[in-house]
């Protein structure tokens, strides 16, 4: 049995959906109450720490997408990266930290609350990271925190 | 689920709080050694129990910048945050824009990659060796290895044009050709570096005060270092084989044949020791790039038929590439790609989100440095205060690459 | 009491006057010739590195570029040197280190920026972290370049040592750290 079809077992009864978009990638998405569940559902296939923690900002749908990179160093399992991914409400993110799931979260959960602003509930140190501990604006990595954009633009064609 | 051994740490450290013994020192930002980081190191005693590094002192906003910025302009803004290995820390990003565009690398440039990919390991492994050594107050190692790194600080000069900040991959290529006589200066090189090694092993790797100070000290478990995802020699040297050049196709690692160090004890004096072989297997790869190098063209096919003939043929003669006015605004199509690369320091991992804009919509880096800095956490726990300074330095940390 | 000495009334508190007296001394010209060359062979930066230009700044003072044959020999503790070099982008949470830094430095004192982004930002130009360093500190010597070569930052010590040797800078005038954040 194959990596993708291990997946799709494992999975399928919670992801809403699951692609391959390159050959070196899986894409699931969950629901963000399923996340915890999903996770330790990964780590079970072997794929036993993150390769980084990222929230992207699209205020269009009003939401915060969380996405977890999980990678493995066992020899059959290290070409593949999963992609572990869920939305949650701008103005209320709030997700479960998976730091029990996958230990080094720490950070990389840390450094996306300083940078986006989502709350992970049961995160011991949600404190500044890499923003000076006196940070009050809105936090810089959401789209409507604007900085001065330089530049010359060259038309092609 | 199995508590991981960072929770575990707090309520050690909540103990040793009630009993009013522990004090704090604070290590930083204006420090001995490499500066621009802080430490809280509470200590009972002379024995750590919990240090907490304070990270963001150098933190330049590059995700942020890179969204404000066309694709092709964000290469020299990654390259500011490892700047001693700027070749790989760029590299995985052109890769991750490559699968996005969907342009295959010719042969030539390829191999250029990973000579200077190779060169730029070596310097960055020298950077380090230095700094562990002034770490534990062993000032020749400090001036050996800085002095030592400058030799190929110069290769990469000659190649690319500037010592550190080279700029030298480009989506579909790289933009200079190999300089004439390159192969007799490199293998000097290699050979002069090769006799530094065996002064190096002498003056500092056999040398009892450093082996006494190094030795099972920091010992870091195959098991935490597979759970806590350290990448790099870190990694190796707890003797788990896995490196990024073996998994990504980048580069020309894959008509190469080389091995990988792993060292089994996961001690500091091991880490340190893994970076030596680590320069010996990168001299190796240097001999056999310059062995096997095709000819060819050194730029995409795409994008050479873009350039105008006259300029095309100026280019053939000096050997340097002229951008296709088209790199000015590259426009992907909508979709993501990840790449990861092995630097110096370890597995540097991208992540763009492209919406078709010429622009991208997310760019997230993780850097080695990010990652291990987990271990300087929780590999000092239970050693003497002075054990610190052995430990910081064999983990390599390059806090503007952790803070970026 | 009126002091042999030309040009100075000394009067008051014996401990105050002997400051003051040694203070003139010390700028009439033989002795302050003397002093300045001393100073232009003895500046110590603290070892502040801020930013990755520290990679050509350690490049400068290692065996190759050598910059110790200047009398210019990096040290650790604030309260024994006399030169800061900013290496790069100073961020905010950094700037708050450096003034420290330099309030503890002892007069005279000297800052050079070194590399764009100390200058004016660089290529963070529009970065929300940064801040100016030449609005905190008065600067000396500018040193260009992303980042400027080891060479580069030999040839801005050697135009500090001349600017001391000339007697261009002022004892203890404008050296408190300015501005807020
Ligand atoms: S000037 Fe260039 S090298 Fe120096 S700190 Fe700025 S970006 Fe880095």
């Amino acid at each position: 049995m194959n990596l993708r079809e291990k997946i799709e077992e494992k999975l399928k009864d919670i992801a809403t959906s699951i692609e391959y978009p390159r050959p070196d990638l899986i894409v699931i998405a969950v629901n963000r109450d399923r996340i915890m569940e999903a996770a330790q559902r990964i780590v079970e296939l072997g794929f036993d720490h993150l390769a980084s923690v990222e929230g992207v900002d699209l205020p269009k749908e009003n939401a915060i997408e969380v996405i977890y990179h999980a990678e493995s160093y066992e020899e059959e399992l290290r070409n593949t990266i999963v992609e572990l991914k869920t939305r949650v409400a701008r103005d209320d993110p709030k997700l479960q930290s998976l730091i029990n799931v996958w230990p080094n979260a720490l950070y990389l959960e840390r450094e996306t609350w300083d940078m986006l602003g989502v709350v992970f509930e049961g995160h011991p140190e949600l404190k500044r990271l890499l923003l000076p501990p006196w940070w009050d604006d809105i936090p810089p990595l959401r789209k409507d925190y604007k900085v001065k954009v330089e530049g010359i633009i060259v038309g092609t064609k | 689920m199995e508590q991981s051994s960072l929770t575990f740490r707090y309520k050690e450290l909540e103990r040793a709080w009630d009993g009013e013994k522990v004090y704090e020192v604070f290590i930083g930002p204006q420090h001995p050694a490499s500066g621009h980081m802080r430490f809280i190191v509470r200590l009972d005693g002379d024995i750590i129990v919990n240090v907490e590094p304070d990270i963001g002192y150098v933190h330049r906003t590059m995700e942020k910048l890179a969204e404000t910025k066309e694709y092709i302009k964000s290469i020299p803004l990654f390259e500011r945050a490892t700047i001693i290995d700027s070749n790989n820390i760029t590299l995985g990003y052109v890769r991750a824009l490559e699968k996005l565009l969907g342009i295959e690398v010719p042969p030539r440039a390829r191999y250029l990659r990973t000579l200077l990919s190779e060169i730029n390991r070596i310097a960055s492994h020298l950077y380090g060796l230095g700094l562990a050594g002034i770490f534990i107050n062993h000032s020749t190692m400090f001036m050996w290895g800085f002095g030592d790194r400058e030799i190929w600080l110069q290769l990469a000069e000659e190649l690319t044009g500037a010592r550190l900040t080279h700029t030298y991959s480009i989506p579909g290529g790289v933009r200079s050709d190999l300089p004439q006589d390159f192969k007799d200066r490199a293998l000097k090189a290699i050979r002069y570096m090769e006799r530094r090694l065996k002064d190096y092993m002498k003056i500092f790797f056999n040398n009892p005060v450093t082996v006494a100070r190094y030795k099972d000290i920091g010992i870091l478990k195959k098991e935490d270092a597979k759970r806590l995802g350290i990448v790099g020699p870190n990694l190796r040297a707890s003797g788990v084989r896995y490196d990024a050049r073996l998994v990504e196709d980048y580069g020309a690692y894959r008509e190469i044949d080389f091995e990988v160090p792993v060292r089994e004890e996961g001690d500091a004096l091991s880490r340190l020791l893994l970076r030596i072989d680590e320069i010996k297997i990168s001299m190796d790869i240097i001999r056999q790039v310059l062995e096997k190098i095709p000819d060819g063209p050194i730029l995409a096919e795409k994008y050479l038929r873009l350039i105008p003939p006259k300029l095309r043929k100026t280019m053939e003669e000096t050997g340097r590439v002229k951008f296709p006015g088209l790199f000015a605004s590259l426009r992907p199509p909508p979709g993501e790609a990840t790449a990861r690369v092995e630097m110096g320091h370890g597995e540097v991992f991208y992540h763009i989100i492209s919406d078709g804009s010429p622009k991208p919509y997310r760019v997230r880096i993780v850097t080695p440095s990010f990652r291990n800095l987990l271990l300087l956490r929780y590999l000092p726990v239970g050693h003497r205060f002075m054990d610190f300074p052995a430990i910081y330095g064999s983990v390599d940390y390059f806090p503007p690459e952790a803070d970026r | 009491m009126v002091c042999p000495l030309m040009g100075i009334v000394l009067v008051g508190n014996l401990e105050e006057s002997a400051r003051k007296a040694s203070r003139w001394f010390l700028e009439k010209p033989p002795i302050r010739n003397l002093r300045d060359w001393a100073i232009s062979f003895s500046l110590w930066p603290v070892h502040f590195t801020t930013s990755c230009c520290g990679a050509e700044f350690a490049a400068a003072s290692c065996p190759r570029f050598d910059a110790e044959r200047f009398g210019f020999l990096p040290f650790l503790s604030p309260r024994q040197t006399n030169l800061l070099l900013i290496e790069g982008t100073l961020t905010r949470k950094m700037a708050e280190a450096a003034k420290i830094v330099y309030q503890q430095m002892p007069e005279p004192k000297f800052v050079i920026l070194m590399g764009v982004c100390a200058l004016d930002g660089g290529i963070f130009h529009n970065s929300y972290n940064i801040v100016r360093p030449h609005e905190l500190f008065p600067v000396d010597v500018f040193i260009p370049g992303c980042p400027p070569r080891p060479e580069a930052v030999a040839r801005s010590i050697i135009m500090l040592q001349r600017k001391v040797r000339n007697s261009k800078y002022i004892w203890g005038d404008g050296h408190e750290p300015k501005g807020e954040d």
